[in-house]
């Protein structure tokens, strides 16, 4: 018999199945396939922060929860818009940001220039990358009595603080980033005859962009975190010593509306970092 | 221009990869590599390029290439490496903008490749909205755009589907036809290779050396799917090929 035969055979076999004639179960396949692939849910998140706000609310007001232990959130929007009227809060946060912005940038510059020169080149790699390896699990706050010696109490050693926090976490993403650029890319510019300086400036950092900008993410957090490091070296102004003021008063209103702008100012840069990857990024697929 | 490989020895580190092999391009013709995976026909095509040093031997290129060429020795890559940040337009366009063209020059020789490769509507496309073939007609543009003397091809159609494979083939045909060019096209589907090549070059499994080479008369714009002579051909390759292949399936891999 044909192949074809033995196939008809066995259809109407399975179409006897389909009508019960052989009396066998007749189920679905069971489906195993799902899961393992999260999605965005929006809101969810908003409904968490403001179920736990909630809690909060009602606990300090029933006394579940003693004042001593958690301020009434509402109290602490009122110190944030008392903070707000009266100028307090700019007062405060345009120091705080400038330390941030100079500090930030400069840490952030080294640290892409250098990342991008140890991914290029290998004496650079081989003398650089131990140091960074060395450098990167000091806590940076244990070194704050020697920054004051070095840079003085003023601005100066406040930002290198920062800058010397966002450089080494800046430099292991850049490097990395240099490093995972396809090389068949590279590869390709070398074939058609580009320049070094080309296939660099075309090629590599283009194609290391997505995880730089991803290591920032990083970098920037840590920044805001060594903000109020560096702002207990004897700071009149800034979120930070507006926080250590409060910490040390035990107004825990204060206390709470200061980390309140701390991971406002996180959440802006998670959201301006988003926009322009999708801005810039927008190639992946 | 001709290339010629001469007395090409290869290792990598204490594998042999190829041994004692000469072979001359001549111009004008599409020469195909074939062999048994691992025999380093990719390999010689590195070396064709200036990609890659054989251990020892020479590779030397014969007379000056045309003198409006950009890049005399132009490679077509089996994954197309295309920028993906730039579009159809600005990855052609990548490999004119160091020889100092002006604007309007660089535009013209865009519009004129797209068109011979039937591109121009995707002129503004990122890589990411093209399908495969499409990618490949984008790094041939985008090679021809440099008006290359030979044209290395490495595997260009591999990476593609057997549908996608025949109209490609059916491109490159009518591309040549239209301006002939030399080339060196590395496969290992004998089909592609009586298809496409005015010469088979048959290398031996590891280490590479020339088997045979068996010549095809047909003219390329002739050669159609299911042609008898080709496939007496592509059988004949076959069995040149047969046994070798199957020992290079069972080596173990080294390198």
């Amino acid at each position: 018999m044909s192949d074809a035969g033995t196939l008809s055979t066995q259809s109407t076999i399975s179409n006897d199945r389909d009508t019960g004639q052989t009396g066998s179960v007749v189920q679905p396949v069971p489906f195993r396939g799902g899961g393992f692939a999260p999605k965005p849910v929006r809101g969810v998140a908003i409904a968490v922060f403001v179920a736990l706000l909630i809690f909060a609310e009602i606990g300090t007001r029933t006394g579940f929860i003693t004042n001593l232990t958690l301020p009434r959130p509402t109290a602490v929007f009122e110190t944030l818009v008392q903070l707000w009227q009266t100028g307090g809060l700019w007062k405060h946060l345009i120091p705080s940001l400038q330390r941030l912005l100079v500090g930030g940038a400069l840490g952030i510059s080294v640290g892409v220039a250098l990342g991008v020169m140890i991914g290029l080149f290998s004496y650079v790699r081989a003398g650089l990358v131990p140091l960074v390896a060395a450098l990167f699990p000091i806590p940076k706050i244990a070194l704050l009595p020697l920054f004051v010696i070095w840079f003085g109490i003023d601005e100066m050693s406040k930002y290198m603080l920062i800058a010397f926090g966002t450089f080494t976490p800046t430099v292991v993403a850049t490097f990395g980033a240099v490093d995972n650029v396809d090389r068949s890319l590279i590869r390709m510019g070398q074939s058609f005859g580009l320049s070094w300086w080309s296939i660099v400036r075309k090629i590599v950092l283009p194609g290391a962009f997505p995880a730089i900008l991803s290591g920032l993410r990083v970098s920037i957090s840590i920044a805001i975190i060594l903000l109020v490091a560096a702002e207990m070296l004897g700071a009149q102004y800034g979120i930070g010593s507006y926080i250590l003021e409060a910490g040390s008063l035990y107004d825990l209103e204060k206390l709470f509306a200061g980390v309140t702008i701390l991971s406002i100012m996180g959440l802006i840069v998670n959201f301006v970092i988003g926009r322009i990857e999708r801005r810039f990024l927008n190639w992946r697929e | 221009m001709d290339l010629k490989l001469k007395n090409i020895n290869h290792h990598y580190g204490s594998v042999e990869v190829i041994r004692d092999l000469s072979l001359d391009i001549p111009r004008g013709q599409i020469a195909c590599l074939i062999g048994p995976s691992g025999c380093g026909k990719s390999t010689l095509l590195r070396f064709l390029g200036g990609l890659e040093r054989p251990s020892s031997g020479e590779i030397l290129q014969i007379g000056q290439p045309p003198e409006d060429c950009l890049n005399p020795l132009t490679y077509v890559f089996q994954h197309f490496a295309l920028l993906p940040w730039r579009t159809v337009e600005g990855n052609i366009k990548l490999v004119l903008e160091d020889h100092g063209l002006s604007r309007r020059k660089m535009d013209d020789i865009v519009t004129n490749v797209l068109e011979r490769t039937r591109l121009s509507e995707f002129r503004e496309a990122l890589p990411k909205q093209l399908s495969g073939g499409m990618r490949q007609r984008v790094a041939i543009s985008r090679a021809l755009a440099v008006r290359p003397a030979v044209m290395l091809m490495d595997e260009p159609l591999s990476a593609l589907d057997s549908q996608t494979r025949e109209l490609l083939m059916d491109d490159l045909i009518a591309l040549w036809t239209r301006q002939p060019f030399t080339s060196v096209y590395v496969t290992h589907n004998l089909n592609e290779a009586v298809r496409l090549g005015h010469r088979v070059v048959v290398l031996s499994r590891r280490p590479g050396r020339i088997r045979e080479i068996v010549d095809i008369d047909i003219p390329l714009s002739e050669r159609h799917l299911g042609d008898p002579v080709l496939d007496e051909k592509q059988k004949q390759l076959w069995e040149l090929m047969r046994e070798e292949a199957a020992a290079a399936d069972k080596e173990l891999i080294n390198v």
